[in-house]
């Protein structure tokens, strides 16, 4: 019996030959990761049990982004005790405002995580570095102590679902189309306690940024993690980038998976998740007219720089419908510099969309963005449950950021192939 | 080690950002997370929890966002076990790190209605709905999990 790419990886940092299914083995971490709000509960944790050092400074990644530029004071000592132990400890990769971006777009722009690594981080969408080829999963605050101490943590081995992808996406259908019609397939909890391993020809014509949209929201049906081969695409992205030696693992040809999800990328169409769960899809061709009181692109999910490309492609001439706000927001600092250097930071002000600096912020109804009563939000975020994004009466479709952007213009749900 | 006490009784999916809503995350105190807890699913649980009452829910409880403060904020409140047929993966494993007993069982959760009074072995994993006189098998805890719930926490059972 053969092992999967995300059972090969557990294997090598259990310092195992071989694992399978149900297996709890204890496996070597290369990252532990935590953020303003759940860093706090870690480190209580950690100053609890009288711990004084961490397994290794330049293995640790603390990044505030939740709640910052701080949005009140509660907020601001949340992150000033995190500020507090990561000099304390002089953790390497601390990200402060002003270097801050949103972690799981920086942590990949940055060559932290690398193909082949095991990853733990205390924020559910630790998930998105699949997409390199490393085994990385979403846990809570005190495994994150845990992690930071002995670096290492224990893991049941996943069974899999294996995602083969075939064809090419067509215009204006994304990343997020695929992951969202994948989830309105098997529904939130369709991959719970398993891996979503992704395979087939069709993943060779998507970008790092679509493969790290679809990783993303692997949590989002429940996976425990979601994976990609790694190809000349992966490596292309991690040339002069990658901070360590990437580690290549390939799924063996009978690798087992429990079942076979196929998706056509030449039929795919934008898709949109209607309130309140990520599973409740619809094509854009069966939305009907659903009138919008906001536009948000961005977050973990769709603030990287092809998300604002497609945005700015779409905004450029046109205007944000009357009664609607539209809150485009970077990933991360270099996101945002590039996005002023190749002019999408005027297309977006002069269509009359709000830019701002790298934040978590409105996906999680914190700042920048939360919703009223009754509103109703186009969001390239990553889940619409209730009161996610403010009043418990609002209400959140999932899109793309072409959808969102075609939206924002017509002031209701829009197929972007549509605008004229 | 066991619980007793009466049943809240929710759906299916019931996500993190429900049972404790992300505009209170700017607090890590346990007192304070619970004076909030479940408040966007239910406003009322906060008035009418009683320590020792149990949660019993539908499949995939605890799904979306990996916060602590999710089980924290229910422990916190008094609640002594939540019992439903799955539960999301991150809250699992929170749960029992935090000291929250909670258990897989589809035949209870199917079963046992809002109001019931219920009583749950750990060391057999027996669940039994005192009102109805139903009883139910759980798998119960290994050991060492229930070394953690009665420490109150992982990080405080090795400490001990």
């Amino acid at each position: 019996m053969g092992m999967t790419m995300t059972q090969k990886i557990l294997a090598a940092h259990a310092g195992l030959d071989f694992v399978e299914p149900g297996q709890l083995i204890e496996a070597k971490l290369d990252l532990v990761l935590g953020n303003d709000i759940t860093s706090p509960v870690a480190i209580n944790e950690f100053e609890k049990i009288g711990a004084d050092s961490v397994f290794d400074k330049s293995r640790i990644a603390l990044v505030l982004d939740h709640f910052t530029p701080n949005k009140d004071i509660k907020a601001a000592e949340q992150c000033r005790q995190v500020r507090q132990f990561a000099s304390k400890y002089d953790i390497d990769n601390f990200f402060d405002v002003g270097r801050v971006g949103i972690e799981h777009a920086l942590l990949p722009e940055q060559g932290i995580v690398v193909p082949g690594d095991c990853v733990i981080g205390a924020d559910s969408h630790t998930c998105t570095y699949g997409a390199l080829g490393a085994f990385s999963t979403g846990v809570g605050s005190t495994d994150m102590a845990a992690g930071m101490i002995a670096g290492k943590t224990w893991f049941k081995v996943p069974s899999a679902i294996r995602v083969t992808l075939t064809g090419k996406l067509p215009p204006y259908v994304s990343g997020k189309d695929v992951i969202l019609h994948l989830i309105g397939e098997i529904g939130v909890d369709g991959a719970l306690y398993q891996s979503l391993e992704f395979a087939g020809e069709g993943v060779r014509s998507l970008s790092m940024d679509d493969r790290l949209c679809i990783a993303n929201m692997a949590i989002e049906a429940g996976a425990k993690n979601g994976i990609f081969p790694v190809d000349e695409v992966t490596l292309a992205y991690g040339e002069n980038r990658f901070r360590r030696e990437a580690v290549v693992y390939e799924a063996d040809a009978d690798a087992v998976y429990e079942r076979e999800v196929v998706i056509n990328l030449d039929t795919l169409r934008p898709t949109v998740a209607f309130p309140h769960l990520p599973e409740n899809t619809r094509t854009i061709d069966e939305v009907g007219e659903v009138k919008i009181d906001q536009a948000v692109i961005g977050s973990c999910t769709n603030g990287r720089m092809e998300d604002l490309r497609m945005a700015a492609s779409i905004l450029k001439g046109r205007r944000v419908a009357d009664g609607v706000r539209c809150i485009i927001i970077p990933g991360t600092q270099q996101i945002y510099l590039d996005a002023i250097r190749e002019g999408l930071a005027e297309t977006f002000i002069l269509a009359g969309a709000i830019f701002s600096m790298p934040t978590c912020g409105p996906c999680l109804g914190g700042h920048m963005g939360v919703l009223g009563k009754g509103e109703r939000a186009v969001s390239t975020t990553n889940r619409n449950f209730v009161g996610r994004m403010g009043h418990i009466e609002s209400e959140i479709y999932l899109a793309s950021p072409a959808v969102a952007a075609a939206s924002a213009v017509t002031g209701c749900l829009t197929d972007p192939a549509k605008l004229n | 080690m066991n619980a007793h006490g009466f049943v809240h009784r929710y759906g299916d999916n019931v996500d993190t950002d429900v049972i404790i809503p992300a505009r209170y995350l700017n607090t890590a105190s346990h007192s304070e997370l619970a004076a909030h807890c479940m408040e966007d699913i239910d406003k009322e649980f906060v008035n009418k929890v009683k320590s020792g009452d149990i949660i019993v829910a539908g499949k995939n409880f605890g799904c979306g966002s990996s916060r602590e403060h999710a089980p924290i904020a229910i422990k916190a409140s008094g609640i002594s076990c939540v019992i439903a047929p799955t539960f999301a993966r991150i809250f699992y494993r929170n749960s029992i790190n935090i000291g929250l007993a909670i258990l897989e069982c589809p035949e209870a959760a199917a079963a046992i209605r809002d109001g019931d009074e219920v009583a749950v072995d750990f060391d057999t994993g027996v669940i039994t709905d005192v009102t109805t006189g139903q009883t139910f098998q759980a798998q119960p805890f290994p050991p060492f999990i229930q070394n953690i719930i009665e420490k109150g926490g992982l990080l405080n059972s090795l400490n001990a």
